[in-house]
């Protein structure tokens, strides 16, 4: 069957912000989606309200629309744009929910749109756990005991029959959210309630635990001429019980038999079957008994998914570009292997190497939470490495996840060596994010493989292979004490165990230098191999490589002129998919200009990592060694560091000083602009004021300078992305507490202090310089005053409250930093007005988290340019117009994980929290504000009661905003102080109970549904537990709750703009052609 | 111990050994299925071919009592990157290396396996030798040049039973659930190497199984009154095998005849087809194949050197029912008139996919037809 013919336009629907549990898999999977079906020569309409994606670009679709992911959104678009299709399944959970919601109201048989690539009966099969499991004993497969519930008193006399432990499970959730393993009759109720509430169906399916049991995953596709493949197998290191997006995964699995294999294999061909997905790509995941063999399914997301993302990265089988095809129309055998070219997509790949995935958590920011990783994912990001073994991949994987680590090694982990025996075996008991750093401890320590596998459920085949790294650590170390060097055999056997050249450093007290060049010196040099799909049995033309030490290198540098850019590495808070888009569009360009693009990043979500991106693809860690390899077997013109974030950056001066050469702003002048002191004689010598500050790298230190600035004090290690460690700090005692932490955390560097100026507006400017023309290409206004992270903040472009003088000061600071620092290409500057003086908070001479945003608003390709001025070309040459007056608003808004972090504290700090963003556009700042907020998925009722509690600076300004609300209907309830303050201006007010006041308080509201928006600024410096209570409600019980008054003032901006005006949805195509 | 692999044209991998000690000589082929190693080097088809592994982790579940396919390993030798230093699974009774050590077989690991399949891609398949000696490579290639090539020889005398038996001869072996309760019809087996899982497919459809030596008679085959035919697997080259093809010449239209592997090169022989070596083979558990009745894929287990050349068929008498969609070659066809078809990959499986067993099916139903 060849493609369909009475489909001509489809509707994708993108994934939406970054958050946990939907990262940028979906832009990878999408972004290729999209390019597929064009090519295909299909319309496409895409709607994704995160503008940081490279799917949202205007050239990969038709018509962009970034809006909000919500049904009356998709509804009118679907009614302006009349799509024959919708293909749901590309977009995560969130855009098959969508779809779900679309269909049943009922929209899409109104409008004639056909559900593409899964069925609606499809979806909810899958979806409805009670139905799927249902489902698998119909066709003989089994599952654990288990049943749906739909209320408190059902899930109690569940769990009576079940059994502790148990595993609760939400339907239609995504990222097990609302997911718990609970262990006994007391915990049971609240970890129930909080299930039922996370999902969106009020469903949840309390199951008998498989804990410890072996994981296992198939990403599975499937045509409509029932043609079916697996595309990968992936085992899980960590067993059942833990997240898959939060375990180590290996693919191939490792330790089944073909029998066992094809047992599965054969159980999900059922599956895929009896749940109907015609069309595309699935993921179906079991466990397995180590001990019996019994396997049981768990569950299938009929769609891709993160997982397949990682498949398709392990096989170089583009999961996310066949589902397409299939989904109109195509089989798998007319689709051709891209990589062999001469055979179709209808086979199993099978590759010759070990895919090894490792997730990066951020818990650092949400202290005080249980590190414990449960079926509720709370990873940020991930790694993946390939290699010849298990070991090698595994040593990559440590080493790319940028945490510091040298590979599977832990001697230099104070707080890993610290444990006692019996507390580090304790330890174990549970996965945490330093688990497999702990189990190097306990095989230092002679604990068996055997009685480990037994503490953790890990299978001892994994942790067999750690045995031999540890063992061969000791074989280093011996045989150095012995001879004072290493055998050029030692070092290669150590190296195809993937030991990095900095591990073996450590173990003998040397620098990565020196082994580099001992290494060298013995002709111990990796090789590089292709990813194939097939093993080598055909010749392949995808340049996709990873390093390992074995005999042939298949990857010949060609004699063009060539660069390389260095990627972003794992997601994490304040590093994430910006980064990405900046290094595609750097990609893009180089190819536009001619060079052989060369791509380095170990980040498997990514659009970058994709093998159809660049000219070539190293798989490779963005470490010193890893990347140097690199460079010296393809001896590229130019390295880009500018456009990967903090990652690429920490090597500058490094590789600077191994002779690569660094295109762009001089790894020098990065530093100028990190250093206060160097930096702040820069700004004084051009006479742009800048917050007094001092560095301390003590307590007595900071005290001192604290006296001399004077106090609110923002204080921050040096040194970091995203406002690692960032705090306002008002008083001595604080600054004390707060120079305990920090010192501790980063000896290194050493600890900034700068004066906060509270109240002041913030701006961010993304310019083009060449290093004598300047360029603002982006001038944002944050609504939240200064004091909130620049990440997590909200952004308006253009300013709403600037005058002319102060642009022209800015356009003047902006221009004049930027020749001082000679830089070629990006340049971001956070700028402060505080009573009519500009002030400079900070200069970063590198793309921006702000880039997507500034080229989605202003179509302004803002990273491509920049590429092109570190590839030679002047400023003006680029013929760069930069709209004067914008004709419409676009608004960035962030999205936080605090519905999974229990403990976190809600109220926005000078430390980056946030996930993701989204953006918000419209012809009023209103609109776009309503869309902003909309699109994070507030969804702000137009009537019912709004809770208003704010501390006492903020009493006068929430009058208006009280007035405003009650003008537009809404009954207001607010503590005793607020509600007095209201009643005194004659607004209608009723008062409400604290938790601390008795009941029924505003929590029991909450919890009751009285409560429709909440509006709460913080009475401390630090939350109280009023405060949490009330916002870890909200967060569960899906409430809308803002914690700034800049930002209820815009959100009732927008609720007055939505009463007014409802809002238009125009793709980016229409707006851009406004300019 | 160090060992080395040489090939034919000189090239020479330094590994380490495992297994037995020693000297093996062979046709190097690459495998590039993840797992089932096991049932592999047990699979007669291997006799006088040293095996690579193109997945590098191999020996991870060890050797377990259920998953062979004959009762010993006919590999001549074994070729990894990387030998497991343990055995993790629940059926496991011992590890690869004491399993090829107790047969006597010789393997290499710790080279890269990789380059050697892109060399025996673009060069071809080629005679090798796996050895622990330390002889001069010069030395050691004029002995493996002096080595006979599988081209134009027979060896499936060498691997054939010895005289006819009922199938299971023990329990064990069968490793099947009993088979369903309805006509059971007699098959007849030539054993030019079978595997086990063909007989267990069989068995599982219900058939009675007497195994007969390669060069028995037609004559005698009839004289046991079978149901049906089965040409099974078997190693190296179909031509020189002159006697099976000149029994299946008589028993074509005498009862319905299926065969798999070298069973349907004989077929094809038998029906005036020709064959020819392949390059290097397929050797692998995710070739598709198309089935052309139907337009459906199957994702198949592969195992072959030598091919029936789809050209060669007379096209009036026999129709081409399945291709290779990699390569286009000729992977199954039936008679048009006559009862008998058969398929160039293994749709027994063991290891691989089981989206071929309906193959099995179809020979039930040519016998219930021939019978009705």
């Amino acid at each position: 069957m060849p493609k369909r013919k009475d489909i001509k336009r489809i509707l994708v629907i993108g994934s939406g912000p970054i958050v946990i549990g939907q990262a940028c898999e979906f832009d990878y999977s999408g972004t290729q989606a999209c390019r597929a079906l064009k090519q295909e020569g299909f319309r496409v309409i895409l709607v994704n309200s995160n503008p940081a994606t490279i799917m949202t670009d205007p050239e990969f679709s038709d018509r962009t629309y970034i809006e909000p992911l919500q049904a009356e959104a998709i509804a009118r678009i679907i009614e302006q744009e009349r799509p024959d299709a919708l293909l749901p399944t590309l977009g995560g959970q969130t855009s098959l929910n969508l779809a779900v919601e679309l269909a049943e109201r009922g929209l899409l048989e109104e409008y004639g749109v056909e559900l593409i690539g899964a069925r609606l009966e499809t979806i909810r099969l899958a979806e409805d756990r009670e139905r799927f499991r249902r489902a698998m004993l119909e066709i003989d497969l089994q599952v654990p005991e288990g049943e749906v519930v739909r209320s408190l008193e059902q899930a109690l006399a569940a769990s009576e029959r079940i059994g502790f432990p148990l595993i609760i499970r939400p339907s239609f959730t995504l990222g097990g959210i609302g997911g718990s393993v609970v262990y006994n009759r007391e915990e049971f109720p609240a970890a129930a309630r909080w299930g039922l509430a996370a999902s969106p169906v009020g469903e949840v399916l309390i199951e008998q635990s498989v804990l410890g049991w072996k994981e296992y995953e198939l990403e599975v596709m499937r045509d409509q001429a029932d043609n079916f493949v697996i595309v990968c197998s992936i085992e899980n290191f960590d067993p059942m019980g833990i997240h898959t997006g939060d375990s180590i995964t290996v693919a191939p699995a490792q330790t089944l038999t073909d029998v066992e294999l094809q047992n599965m294999r054969d159980a999900a061909k059922k599956i895929i079957r009896r749940v109907g997905v015609e069309t595309g790509g699935a993921n179906i995941q079991f466990a397995l008994n180590r001990d019996t063999g019994r396997m049981v399914v768990i569950e299938m997301n009929p769609r891709v998914s993160r997982s397949s993302a990682l498949a398709s990265k392990a096989t170089g089988f583009p999961i996310a570009k066949i589902a397409a095809k299939l989904a109109v129309g195509y089989r798998l055998d007319e689709i051709p292997n891209d990589i062999t070219r001469k055979t179709p997509a209808s086979f199993e790949p099978a590759i010759d190497y070990v895919v090894v995935k490792i997730p990066r958590w951020d818990f650092e920011k949400f202290p005080g939470n249980d590190r414990r990783l449960t079926s509720q994912m709370k990873s940020v990001g991930e790694a993946m490495a390939i290699g010849r073994t298990f070991k090698e991949a595994l040593n990559k994987a440590l080493r790319s996840l940028e945490n510091g680590w040298s590979g599977f090694h832990a001697r230099e982990e104070a707080s890993i060596a610290r444990l006692s025996r019996t507390a580090l075996l304790d330890d174990l008991r549970s996965g945490t994010p330093e688990r497999i750093l702990k189990l190097w401890q306990a095989l230092t320590l002679g604990i068996s493989p055997q009685e480990l596998c037994r503490l953790t459920g890990i299978d001892v085949w994994f942790l067999e292979n750690l045995r031999q790294l540890v063992e061969f650590e000791g074989t280093i170390t011996r045989e150095y004490a012995e001879r004072s060097t290493l055998r050029a055999e030692t070092l290669r056997r150590a190296k195809r165990m993937g030991f990095s050249d900095r591990h073996i450093g450590l173990l003998l007290g040397k620098r990565e230098t020196e082994i580099r060049a001992m290494r060298k010196a013995a002709g111990v040099l990796p090789a590089y191999k292709i990813v194939d799909t097939c093993a080598a049995e055909f010749e392949s033309f995808t340049p996709y490589y990873y390093s390992t030490y074995d005999e042939e290198n298949e990857s010949l540098p060609s004699d063009r002129r060539k660069v390389i850019i260095l990627g972003g590495g794992p997601n994490r808070i304040g590093q994430g998919i910006e980064f990405d888009y900046c290094c595609v569009h750097g990609i893009f360009a180089l190819r536009e200009l001619g060079f052989e693009a060369i791509m380095i990043n170990c980040n498997p979500e990514t659009v970058s990592t994709d093998y159809d991106i660049a000219d070539k693809l190293y798989f490779e860690p963005l470490t010193y060694e890893d990347v140097l390899n690199v460079i010296e077997h393809e001896r590229p013109e130019g390295v880009i560091l500018q456009f990967g974030g903090q990652t690429p950056l920490k090597l500058a001066v490094a590789l600077e000083k191994s002779g690569v050469p660094i295109w762009g702003t001089s790894p020098d002048s990065t530093d100028l602009a990190e250093d206060r002191d160097r930096f702040g004689s820069l700004l004084d010598e051009l006479d742009i004021a800048h917050p007094q500050y001092a560095t301390a790298v003590s307590v007595e230190e900071a005290a001192a300078a604290a006296r001399q600035i004077g106090f609110p004090l923002m204080v921050r290690p040096s040194y970091v992305l995203g406002g690692r460690a960032m705090e306002i700090v008002y008083d001595p005692t604080a600054l004390e507490t707060y120079m305990h932490q920090a010192v501790r955390a980063s000896e290194e560097h050493p600890v900034l202090l700068d004066r906060f100026l509270e109240d002041a507006y913030e701006f961010d400017v993304d310019a083009l310089s060449d290093g004598e023309d300047t360029a603002i290409v982006g001038l944002m206004q944050h609504i939240e005053e200064a004091g909130v992270h620049s990440g997590d903040s909200m952004a308006v472009l253009p300013p709403y409250l600037l005058s002319r003088e102060q642009r022209e000061d800015i356009v003047e600071a902006t221009r004049a930093i930027a020749a001082r620092l000679k830089v070629k290409g990006l340049l971001n500057i956070q700028f402060a007005i505080l009573y009519d003086t500009l002030y400079v908070l900070e200069v970063n001479p590198r793309a921006s988290r702000t880039v997507p945003f500034v080229s989605k608003a202003t179509g302004i390709p803002v990273a491509k340019f920049a590429l092109r001025i570190m590839a030679g070309e002047r400023l003006a040459a680029l013929k760069l117009r930069v709209p004067a007056e914008l004709p419409y608003v676009a608004v960035k808004e962030s999205v936080f994980p605090f519905d999974r972090f229990e403990k976190a504290d809600i109220f926005l700090r000078p430390e980056m929290r946030s996930t993701g963003e989204v953006m918000g556009i419209a012809e009023t700042f209103g609109n776009a504000v309503m869309k902003a907020f909309e699109a994070t998925g507030i969804q702000v009722a137009n009537g019912g009661r709004v809770f208003l509690s704010v501390n006492d600076n903020d009493k006068a300004r929430i009058v208006p905003i009280a007035e405003n609300l009650h003008k537009l209907g809404y009954a207001l309830v607010a503590t005793h102080g607020t509600a007095e303050t209201l009643a005194s201006r004659g607004i209608p007010v009723q008062p409400v109970l604290k938790v601390s006041e008795g009941r029924p308080n505003v929590v029991d509201d909450i919890k009751n549904g009285a409560i429709q928006l909440i509006i709460n600024t913080p009475l401390g410096h630090r939350a109280r537990q009023d405060e949490y209570a009330i916002g870890w409600t909200a967060i569960k019980y899906r409430v809308p709750f803002i914690t700034t008054l800049s930002a209820a003032e815009a959100i009732v901006r927008g609720l007055r703009a939505r009463e007014r005006h409802p809002s238009e949805y125009r793709c980016l195509q229409e707006y851009h052609r406004l300019l | 111990m160090k060992a080395r692999l040489i090939l034919a044209d000189g090239t020479c991998y330094e590994g380490l050994s495992f297994g037995h000690p020693g000297e093996a000589i062979g046709e190097v082929v690459f495998h590039t299925a993840l797992c089932g190693y096991q049932e592999i080097l047990t699979d007669p088809s291997y006799h006088y071919q040293l095996v690579a592994m193109t997945y590098p982790q191999i020996g991870n579940y060890g050797v377990n009592p259920q998953d062979f396919e004959s009762r010993r390993i006919y590999a001549a030798g074994f070729i990894i990157r990387e030998l497991s230093p343990i055995v993790s699974h629940w059926q496991a009774n011992r590890s690869l290396d004491e399993y090829l050590r107790h047969h006597g077989v010789p393997g290499i690991h710790d080279i890269d396996t990789r380059a050697l399949t892109r060399r025996l891609r673009d060069h071809g398949a080629q005679m090798g030798m796996i050895t622990t000696s330390t002889e001069p490579v010069a030395d050691l290639l004029a002995r493996l040049r002096a080595g006979k090539t599988l081209v134009g020889r027979d060896i499936v005398h060498e691997v054939t039973t010895a005289a006819p038996y009922r199938w299971p001869l023990r329990e064990e072996d069968a490793n099947a659930p009993s088979p369903p309760a309805r006509k059971r019809f007699r098959v007849a087996v030539y054993d030019y190497g079978v595997k086990f899982s063909i007989l267990r497919s069989l068995l599982r459809s219900g058939c009675i199984l007497e195994v007969f030596p390669a060069a028995t008679p037609p004559e005698e085959i009839l004289a046991w009154n079978p149901d049906g035919i089965f040409l099974s697997n078997g190693p190296g080259d179909p031509e020189p095998v002159d006697y099976a093809v000149q029994a299946v010449r008589k028993l074509l239209g005498r009862r319905p005849i299926f065969g798999i592997c070298l069973g349907h090169q004989i077929l094809g022989l038998a029906l005036g087809g020709r064959t020819r070596k392949l390059k290097f083979g397929h050797h692998g558990a995710n070739h598709p194949v198309q089935y052309l009745p139907t337009g459906a894929i199957e994702i198949t287990s592969q195992n072959h050197g030598f091919i029936v050349d789809i050209d060669s068929l007379p096209g009036d008498e026999v129709e081409i029912t399945h291709i290779n969609l990699n390569d286009q070659t000729l992977e199954g066809f039936r008679h048009k008139r006559l009862s008998a078809f058969s398929v160039q990959y293994h749709p027994e499986s063991a290891p691989g996919p089981h989206d071929s067993q309906y193959l099995f099916d179809h020979f039930l139903q040519e016998m219930e037809r021939f019978h009705a």
